[in-house]
């Protein structure tokens, strides 16, 4: 089995090229968005251009003053600031689209893939981190997407830029301002680094308080009823104190790296001064450099320092960015060991499926084996019951029979086919596990029991309940099939989820059904109705179920005893309760006891 | 905390009134903020002014007279190092003042909202999902506290506006008026940004919370929709809102995309507008040209706060509908009040008394109508009923976790309601029809906290049957259980949480169904283990399986929401046929089958 990927060592180049790939929206007119990019930051030299023409022409030009030149040029310039806003607007406006839409696909993926993982790797992560994974990861990276990402390209040009602007001054002086800021340079590396480590702790603290907070929200009644609000809020606290630290550690790194690019402009500046003066005396290389160039120098150092700055900080959100990204794409990471064999799968016919174990061994990871050379077949249409020990392995058989998990040793063969060969959606169709804890979404009754059979009309519903003796029950529900089952199904009694389950199960009609403690918490009146009825519809099936009950067991046809992880007898009832000193006897004679 | 109510039409306003919770729960840390981002303005400004007297005093007296004091260079060096390391050292204050102030007032946000889910009643849980939930706790809080980031500079550049703003004044009053028009247009940009943006805002956080419940429910029934092969259809359901979510983001970007540069902008047209007049003015000797540049420089100083705060003014809409949505949380009322009474803990059993019990879920439809019964201490009673004949509810009026709506609960003579919070608890314990088991150890799980000897322990998993296969685990006690217990199977879960209430011995001990997982052999002992066990706990059991009412003293029969029989097992099936029906049903089946 395995476990969920953290995705956090994933490099970071390595994160964007994926997310990029996993999203490729992002990369959609990414040519225009660019050269708008260009185009609006282009916007920030109108007005300085506008101002020293107006000076040098309008106001102190040859001819005194000239109102007409200033006019026209303020036209002019009005129109280049109204284009370059628009073209800042409309970059924007793209960047936000394009993010938008890649991280849905993104998240949609994601979320896809969660499902598509085996029963035992989705519980290696907790729900909440879960549910971290596919919201607030996600949106981390939008806001480098939009303001980070491409501008990041823009800056480097203008670096670029600022650098031909000063080897063309003189190259001398820039090398020194080069190596002002190589330290910077040199250094970003290992902020980066500190800086992956620190956000990726960050979003891993995220995933950890959400937990922190599900877990009690989930089991509100037991921390009510236990009065163990403080020991919850305790460690909920904790949570939350874990992850302020965690922010503030990445802040300070941010802060930290940022301040950097500062102190190197200031060293620059001061180098190009004197490097410069030095120049001028002749000191250095013969070179002849005016006092009117090393200034004009010094102010072509801003044009560099600004987006190096910008640049930075980029850096430092996408890092911010990255940690999400790569929790995301972590989990596309993660391998659904159960394959699908896709095209090439096995259908199954339809009809009552025969079942056959074949020297099955099951062992939880990292645990004993729990299940040990199972051989067991079962003729179509046959109706077994599964009696055994709390803990002998029940569940587990039915979990290996339904392919929720595969076998550690042997197979499991559906109509001579080998479960790993048959496609999944004519396993989903064909077999259906009606499993201990049910399940019900916050929804209505109706639409619970849909999911056995989407598209069923609410008519075929109440046909489905009265084939299973439930229709006095649905026609006591003051709403019926509109009723609302609340969160988890904790609207209804036990009674009545369980109810509900078996409703899915029966309108979506299989071939296979495997029933692990269905009717556990139904009144006894209403559990024997259900199993008469259930004896009438599995006609035409193959049925298999689990029942610690054992009125279950006396119905079928044969009873399969599992002990400690191994079949010990199997049999049709009467003949087993006659194996003096069998597990089964001894089941019985307590159920019988019981029963007073 | 946070008992601000941040009011206004407008987001501006109320996303002032939101920053001013900050400020007042921070100052210390706001201050330090601030001044770094003032340090850091000034400094910007002082970098120009070592410029300056570098050029005057170094660079162009070197290159007039061809040489100059090794002194000089090294001032032309400290004074520029000195200013950015200054600058630094502001930079510094000013992000990681505005870091510990926002993850400050997240962190005091979510506990706060945390310690009220804790507190809420059951009724308000059932309304708000957990998905939801998780949104607040995460996503609300942190747009809530989003413009804390961009506030320091903010509040920094409002001096240098200030100051740039007088200066102005002084140079030239009439192009200084026309510049200073950018504002008002400022002004109604923000406002109708605030006016576009905040509709789609609030749209979008609530769609945060929607997607985000149906994540979690989703990932929560991820094995009903694997054995049904449902992925396709849950991801279209995640997939339409995700859908509805870009939709709206993309709207909100749209609108912030406008936003920025119209403020961007603003100052650069009153610039043009004043070389223009500027021009005119000098013309018709009003001014001097030296004043038309420095109300030109100025505007393109006073070009840069207005930008930084419009930063700050495009985080309102998200702050403000994310402080609401939070404080919806913790202004929800109903928390359940308590007295002040204590429960004597010690003793035997404790004495139930019900009287007159009416509870509904729907105030025009009662489930219990009018209950009334007394156990005596030490006693055990059996409470049957059909499915969803309201077992579970009465359970859950016994350890309060909902409150009657007429008549009373008394433990030894007290009404539950006037018992000190955690008080009930140490009385009464509930093992519930289902089992809920925590990411914990095994003892983290029974002992929940609490400091419990491990022999007292496993006592209670004896009893429970369930040391055995705690002492086969591989870390026995200390072995995690996964979410939920995962790692158990349904049985073994049952047996812990039914440990979970032995290890407290209450003096009254309800279970609800809390064998049904478990088989029958297995079941006969624990109650064995519960009869012989010398407690002499008051127990009320909810039972279909005759062994276990058989223990009972007495069977209380629910049906149509009232105790319609009382009395010994046998003398009801003597006397109740709906009674003997329900509790008979299995022989009945037992006959036909072999008949
Ligand atoms: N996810 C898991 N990880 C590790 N061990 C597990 C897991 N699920 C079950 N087990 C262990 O495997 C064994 C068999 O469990 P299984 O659920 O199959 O029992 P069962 O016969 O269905 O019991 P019950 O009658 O209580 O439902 C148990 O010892 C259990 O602790
Ligand atoms: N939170 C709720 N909101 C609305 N109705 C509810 C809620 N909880 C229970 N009910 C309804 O109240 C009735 C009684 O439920 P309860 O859980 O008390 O039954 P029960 O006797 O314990 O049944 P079971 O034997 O199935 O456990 C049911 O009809 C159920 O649908
Ligand atoms: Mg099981
Ligand atoms: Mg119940």
């Amino acid at each position: 089995m395995t476990m969920m990927d953290t995705g956090e060592d994933i490099g970071g180049w390595e994160t964007i090229r994926r997310g990029i790939s996993h999203s490729p929206e992002l990369k959609e007119g990414i040519r225009t968005t660019l050269a708008l990019a260009v185009l609006a930051s282009a916007g920030q030299v109108v007005v300085p251009i506008a101002v020293q023409q107006t000076v040098d022409r309008g106001l102190r030009g040859s001819g005194g003053p000239d109102a007409t030149f200033t006019t026209w040029l303020a036209l002019a310039a009005a129109a280049a600031i109204v284009l370059t806003s628009w073209a800042s607007y409309a970059m924007t406006a793209r960047l936000f689209s394009t993010s938008e839409r890649g991280l849905a696909t993104l998240r949609v993926k994601a979320f896809r893939h969660v499902h598509d993982l085996p029963l035992l790797t989705q519980n290696t992560e907790r729900r909440g981190a879960l549910v971290a994974r596919v919201t607030s990861d996600v949106d981390q990276v939008s806001q480098f997407l939009v303001f980070g990402g491409l501008l990041f390209v823009v800056s480097i040009g203008q670096i670029l830029v600022a650098t031909v602007l000063m080897i063309v001054y003189s190259w001398q002086l820039a090398l020194v301002v080069w190596i002002c800021f190589a330290p910077l340079f040199l250094s970003l590396r290992y902020f980066q680094r500190k800086l992956s480590i620190a956000y990726a702790t960050v979003r891993r603290q995220v995933g950890i308080l959400l937990s922190a907070i599900s877990e009690p929200v989930v089991g509100a009644a037991v921390v009510r009823s236990y009065a163990v609000e403080a020991r919850t809020q305790e460690r909920i606290d904790a949570a939350v104190l874990a992850h302020q630290a965690a922010s503030t550690r990445a802040q300070g790194f941010t802060a930290f790296s940022f301040s950097l690019g500062g102190i190197s402009a200031g060293l620059a500046n001061a180098g190009v001064l004197i490097v410069g003066i030095w120049l001028g005396q002749g000191r250095l290389w013969s070179d002849d450099i005016s006092a009117g160039e090393v200034l004009a120098f010094a102010f072509i150092v801003t044009l560099f320092v600004g987006p190096v700055q910008f640049g930075t900080q980029v850096l430092t959100d996408a890092q911010n960015a990255i940690a999400g990204w790569r929790r995301v794409i972590g989990i596309l990471d993660t391998p659904a060991d159960l394959v699908d064999p896709g095209p090439s799968g096995q259908t199954l016919p339809a009809g009552a499926l025969d079942v056959a174990f074949e020297g099955v061994g099951f062992a939880y990871p990292g645990g004993p084996p729990v299940l040990r050379d199972i051989d067991l077949t079962i003729p179509a249409g046959r109706r077994v019951a599964v009696v055994g020990e709390t803990g002998s392995g029940k569940s587990t058989l039915a979990k290996l029979l339904t392919r929720l998990m595969d076998p550690t040793d042997g197979r499991v063969l559906l109509d001579g086919v080998d479960l790993r060969e048959v496609a999944e959606t004519s396993l989903r169709s064909s077999v259906v596990l009606v499993p201990q804890e049910g399940f019900l979404f916050d929804d209505t009754l109706a639409a619970n029991a849909r999911y056995g059979r989407l598209g069923a009309t609410d008519d075929e519903i109440l046909a489905a309940a009265a084939d299973l003796g439930l229709g006095d029950w649905l026609a006591g529900l003051p709403d019926g099939l509109a009723t609302r089952v609340g969160q988890r199904g904790e609207s209804l009694s036990a009674g009545e989820r369980q109810l509900v389950a078996l409703l899915r199960a029966q309108l979506a009609d299989p071939d296979l059904l495997v029933l692990d403690e269905a009717t556990s918490a139904v009144d006894p009146e209403l559990e024997t109705r259900i199993g008469r009825a259930l004896e009438r519809l599995m006609s035409g099936r193959t049925s298999v179920t689990i029942a610690h009950r054992l009125s279950t067991a006396e119905a079928a046809d044969e009873v399969v005893v599992v002990d400690h992880g191994r079949i010990v007898q199997r049999g049709p009832h009467a003949a087993l309760v006659q194996e003096d000193g069998s597990v089964y006897a001894g089941l019985h004679a307590s159920w019988v006891a019981q029963r007073g | 905390m946070t008992d601000e109510r941040v009011s206004g039409a407008g987001s501006t306003g109320a996303g002032f009134a939101v920053l001013w919770v900050a400020i007042k729960r921070e100052p210390a840390v706001f201050t330090i903020s601030t001044i770094g981002s003032l340090l850091f303005g000034a400094l910007t400004v002082a970098d120009a002014w070592v410029l300056g007297w570098s050029t005057d005093h170094v660079v162009l007296p070197a290159f007039r007279d061809g040489e100059i004091g090794g002194g000089l260079l090294w001032a032309v060096l400290g004074l520029f190092l000195g200013v950015a390391i200054l600058r630094a050292v502001g930079i510094v204050a000013r992000r990681l003042g505005a870091g510990v102030m926002q993850y400050r007032m997240q962190a005091r946000s979510r506990r706060a909202v945390t310690r009220q889910y804790l507190s809420l009643p059951m009724e308000w849980h059932q309304k708000h999902p957990t998905g939801e939930l998780l949104s607040n706790a995460n996503s609300d809080v942190e747009a809530a506290w989003g413009p804390i980031a961009p506030l320091p500079m903010a509040v920094g550049t409002v001096a240098m506006m200030v100051i740039a703003v007088v200066q102005m004044l002084f140079a030239d009053l009439v192009l200084a008026v026309v510049g200073l028009l950018v504002f008002p247009l400022v002004i109604a940009t923000n406002v109708i940004y605030q006016r576009l943006a905040q509709g789609w805002a609030t749209r979008a956080q609530q769609l945060r919370g929607e997607l985000s419940e149906i994540a979690h429910e989703s990932f929560d029934g991820a094995m009903v929709v694997k054995t049904l092969g449902r992925e396709p259809e849950e991801t279209a359901r995640f997939r339409a809102k995700a859908e509805e979510l870009r939709e709206t983001n993309i709207r909100v970007g749209r609108i912030r995309a406008a936003f920025d540069p119209t403020l961007a902008a603003l100052p650069n047209i009153a610039v043009l507008i004043v070389l223009v007049l500027g021009v005119h003015r000098v013309l018709s000797g009003a001014t001097v040209a030296g004043d038309v540049v420095t109300v030109t420089y100025l505007l393109t100083v006073v070009s840069f706060p207005i930008r930084s705060i419009g930063w700050l003014l495009g985080e309102f809409p998200r702050s403000v509908v994310g402080y609401r949505r939070v404080d919806a949380v913790l202004r929800a009322s109903g928390a359940m009040p308590y007295g002040e009474a204590t429960a004597p803990v010690s003793g035997d059993g404790a004495r139930l008394d019900v009287s007159g019990l009416a509870y509904g879920y729907h105030a025009d439809r009662p489930l219990l109508r009018d209950l009334s019964f007394t156990v005596e201490p030490g006693r055990t009673v059996a409470l049957v009923g059909a499915t969803a004949s309201g077992k579970s509810t009465l359970t859950n009026l016994l350890t309060r976790l909902v409150d009657v709506d007429a008549g009373a609960i008394r433990v030894d003579g007290l009404d539950v309601r006037e018992l000190a919070r955690g008080e009930l608890a140490r009385v009464l314990s509930v093992v519930p029809q289902t089992a809920f088991l925590f990411d914990d150890t095994v003892r983290g799980n029974i002992t929940l906290g609490a400091d419990v000897p491990d022999e007292e322990v496993w006592e209670a998993l004896r009893t429970a049957q369930a040391d055995g296969f705690v002492a086969a685990l591989s870390d026995g006690l200390d072995t995690r259980l996964g979410e939920r217990g995962t790692s158990l199977s349904g049985g073994q879960r049952q047996r812990i949480s039914l440990a979970r209430a032995l290890v407290r011995r209450p003096r009254l001990l309800v279970l609800d169904d809390a064998t049904s997982a478990v088989d029958p052999e297995v079941e006969a002992r624990i109650l064995a283990g519960l009869r012989s066990e010398d407690r002499d706990a008051t127990l009320v059991v909810v039972a279909y399986r005759k062994a276990t009412i058989g223990l009972a003293d007495e069977v209380l029969f629910l049906s149509d929401g009232a105790i319609v029989d009382r009395g010994p097992h046998d003398e009801l099936v003597g006397r109740n046929d709906d009674y003997a029906r329900l509790v008979n049903a299995y022989e009945a089946e037992h006959e036909g089958v072999t008949s």
